[in-house]
């Protein structure tokens, strides 16, 4: 069946359309990549009006490209200028630069090529094998278990807004009333109209999309006056070979970083909201702690440029399998994606993966295949990087802003969609210089809709408000909600407030009864290492507790 | 006593006025009477979830100015920017963007007169001037990168894509 599925997926995508295109895609990813200022997400959502005419697999295909080159892209700047090309570079530049400056760039290009390719290899193992049988535990969810999951996903959204939580929160909110706005799906009744014909239609996800978070990216790049006029590095030429063989030779010897590195990226994209600007810190810090020479670290040491590399290519396919098993978007880049799966029709969900076999496997060999892509093309894209990088950021701003025009009204053919632009654009620079995050914001508009749908099924099944605490997987995802609301706080205050060290023992005390009522064996079975870890946590905080307190 | 609001402060008042109208347009929702979600259900719990969040917002941002008038913590002063106080130093700070998003909405009145292919021309040809200069050889190559740009947009979406993007009435045809 496997087999028989991804030889169809293979035929969809091995043609030369397709691979043109994706090789347009991640050219396109690497350049935007490089280039500070574009984050990934820019580039996937300014991608995105080019795919509205291909059918679902060739367009997701080529976002991949530009996905998987972005994420590879950004380590160009990083090492070379010392400006990481987008916030999943920022480690690579740590050591990056300094070996670049120490007069070897090449190598450095060539750990970071290397090293992002085997951690998009792996990534992909663990995509095609852990997605599956995700979805198979998404197939337990009932319509309670689905409104808790999207509930656990805003607020883990909002509350990795660090200092500004609070402003994550009204963020995700206020993404959810936006969406409001228009019919609702259910009943057909206008919502938030006052009866304008504009309002009662609604506003379309991808201007909003666009406006909030590539118009409002544009006005930041041009604020100041003098940074908008001029070009975005002053290199003028690069005459460097990218060392290969070396390089694979170093990242073989430290294999067991690549794959740790890997895993924490894997892990890091399922999480909701926490992507490869989190995941590269992360791998980066372990792989400081394991190495026998920490204090090298900074000055272009080779551990350096790998972790952070391997991480933030392998998060791709971890937020791939939340949304393909799941149907929910972790980030930006997959909200972008399911966008444009809906607008083929096809809708993700736990049975996705079974009930689309072609487009759910030709998203794994997509992303297979765009890492080999992007390995490959990194020297074509190394040159066309210095040729970008002499554009003045004031041209560069002024072209896209009409593309984003365009692109928008391609969606529907409707001039209102580039009002909608146009008004979240302000929108989002407003909120963007008031300190609001704005990833909560999309992802509330994206899961407002979806949220609403599965609340009016569990009603329609019972109007007890209980059920959402006696179903395991809703209990589950409630509690893991709650201690997320409060793990900022918890970060702030550790260490030196006593409530504190009640923390860690209660979220894994509280993980055992919806673990236990799931029933089976293995839930149960890890319910009691749970608790064991609980009990530990809490004796060891309690020595803590006495310290303190004497 | 509090003698000065923060931005925070103005922020969220100005979240909350609006939390109340949506509250108020929450009630003017029509209801079927079918189903057991009634349509004005969910924009009024999420009107209601914004209004206690805005609350916890004004909260903390009134703590945070009284804060500043004891002149206890000093992380409050700490956001002063590089923007001339007053009115004027505003406008000057945020002047390109503020003509962008003015030249952007004039294209998009424009667009039934001038359609894509002329207004985009124009808006990035103005965009390029406002924001790199308006000296002459920077003027005759905006317009040359405007062209290029904007023509090349315009032919692939039109015969490429097959889009048939908006038409202005004083050249019909493009």
């Amino acid at each position: 069946m496997i087999i028989e599925n991804i030889s169809a997926a293979v035929t969809e995508l091995a043609t030369l359309q397709t691979l043109f295109l994706m090789t347009i895609g991640a050219t396109a990813g690497l350049i935007a990549g490089a280039i500070p200022g574009f984050t990934i997400a820019m580039a996937v959502v300014l991608t995105l009006p080019f795919t509205f005419g291909m059918d679902a697999s060739q367009g997701i295909a080529t976002m991949i490209g530009v996905y998987v080159g972005g994420l590879s892209g950004g380590l160009m700047s990083g090492i070379l200028i010392g400006i990481p090309g987008t916030p999943s570079s920022v480690a690579t530049t740590f050591d990056g630069f300094p070996m670049a400056r120490k007069g070897e760039p090449g190598f450095a290009l060539g750990l970071g090529v290397w090293s992002s390719f085997f951690g998009g290899i792996i990534s992909t193992v663990l995509l095609v094998t852990v997605a599956p049988q995700l979805a198979k535990v998404g197939l337990e969810f009932q319509p309670w278990d689905y409104f808790a999951l999207i509930f656990f996903a805003l607020t883990v959204t909002a509350s990795l807004a660090g200092e500004n939580m609070i402003k994550g929160l009204i963020a995700g909110a206020l993404g959810l009333v936006m969406a409001c706005v228009g019919e609702d799906d259910i009943n057909g009744v206008k919502r938030f109209d006052f009866g304008s014909e504009y309002l009662g239609e609604g506003f379309a996800f991808l201007p909003v999309l666009i406006g909030l978070f590539a118009f409002s990216q544009l006005m930041k790049d041009i604020r100041d006056r003098s940074g908008a006029r001029k070009a975005l590095s002053d290199m003028q030429a690069v005459n460097i070979r990218i060392e290969h063989k070396r390089a694979i030779k170093a990242i073989f010897k430290r294999w067991i970083n690549v794959l740790r590195s890997s895993i924490i990226g894997v892990f890091t994209g399922v999480l909701p909201a926490a992507g490869s600007s989190i995941s590269n810190i992360l791998a980066y810090d372990q792989a400081k702690k394991a190495v026998s020479d920490p204090e090298n670290f900074g000055k272009g040491h080779i551990d350096g440029i790998i972790a952070p590399e391997s991480a933030n290519n392998a998060t791709a396919g971890g937020a791939l399998i939340t949304m393909m098993a799941l149907g929910i978007p972790g980030d930006v880049i997959t909200a972008v994606m399911l966008g444009a799966l809906l607008i083929h029709d096809v809708v993700p969900s736990p049975s996705f993966i079974t009930e689309e076999p072609t487009i759910a496997y030709g998203i794994f060999i997509a992303f297979f295949f765009a890492n080999f892509l992007v390995l490959g093309l990194q020297s074509v894209a190394l040159r066309a990087f210095v040729q970008v990088t002499r554009v003045r950021m004031y041209v560069l701003a002024s072209v896209i802003l009409v593309y984003c025009g365009i692109g928008v009204f391609s969606l529907n053919n409707i001039v209102s969609d580039m009002w909608t632009l146009a008004v979240f654009g302000v929108i989002g620079y407003v909120m963007r210089n008031l300190g609001f995050p704005l990833a909560p914001m999309i992802l509330g508009v994206v899961l407002g809709p979806i949220a609403e749908r599965w609340l009016s099924r569990s009603l329609a099944l019972s109007t007890e408000v209980s059920e959402f605490f006696t179903h395991p997987w809703s209990l589950f995802f409630i509690t893991v909600s709650v201690f997320s609301i409060f793990f900022n706080v918890y970060q702030r205050d550790r260490g030196t407030k006593l409530w504190t060290l009640a923390y860690a023992p209660a979220f894994l005390f509280a993980l055992i009864v919806p673990l236990v009522m799931m029933g089976g064996v293995v839930r149960p079975a890890l319910a009691v290492v749970l608790f064991g870890l609980g009990v530990h946590f809490a004796v060891r905080n309690y020595s803590a507790y006495r310290a303190m307190a004497t | 006593m509090i003698t000065t609001i923060s931005r925070d402060t103005l922020v969220s008042i100005a979240l909350l006025v609006f939390c109340g109208f949506l509250i108020w347009a929450g009630f003017q929702i029509r209801d079927p009477q079918f189903g057991e979600l009634s349509p004005a259900a969910w924009p009024k719990a999420v009107s209601y979830v914004l209004t206690f969040f805005c609350l916890i917002y004004l909260a903390q941002s009134l703590m945070a100015d009284k804060r500043k008038e004891v002149g206890s913590d000093e992380s409050v002063h700490a956001d002063a920017s590089d923007m001339n106080p007053g009115f004027f130093g505003w406008l000057q700070y945020y002047a390109n963007p503020i003509i962008c998003f003015a030249v952007y909405f004039l294209f998009l009145f424009s667009l039934p007169y001038l359609g894509t292919l002329i207004g985009g021309i124009a808006l990035v040809f103005t965009l390029m001037s406002v924001l790199g200069g308006i000296q002459p050889r920077q003027i005759g190559l905006h317009l040359l990168i405007s062209v290029i740009t904007v023509g090349a947009m315009w032919a692939l979406f039109t015969f490429g894509l097959r889009v048939l993007l908006p038409r202005g009435v004083l050249i019909p045809g493009i």
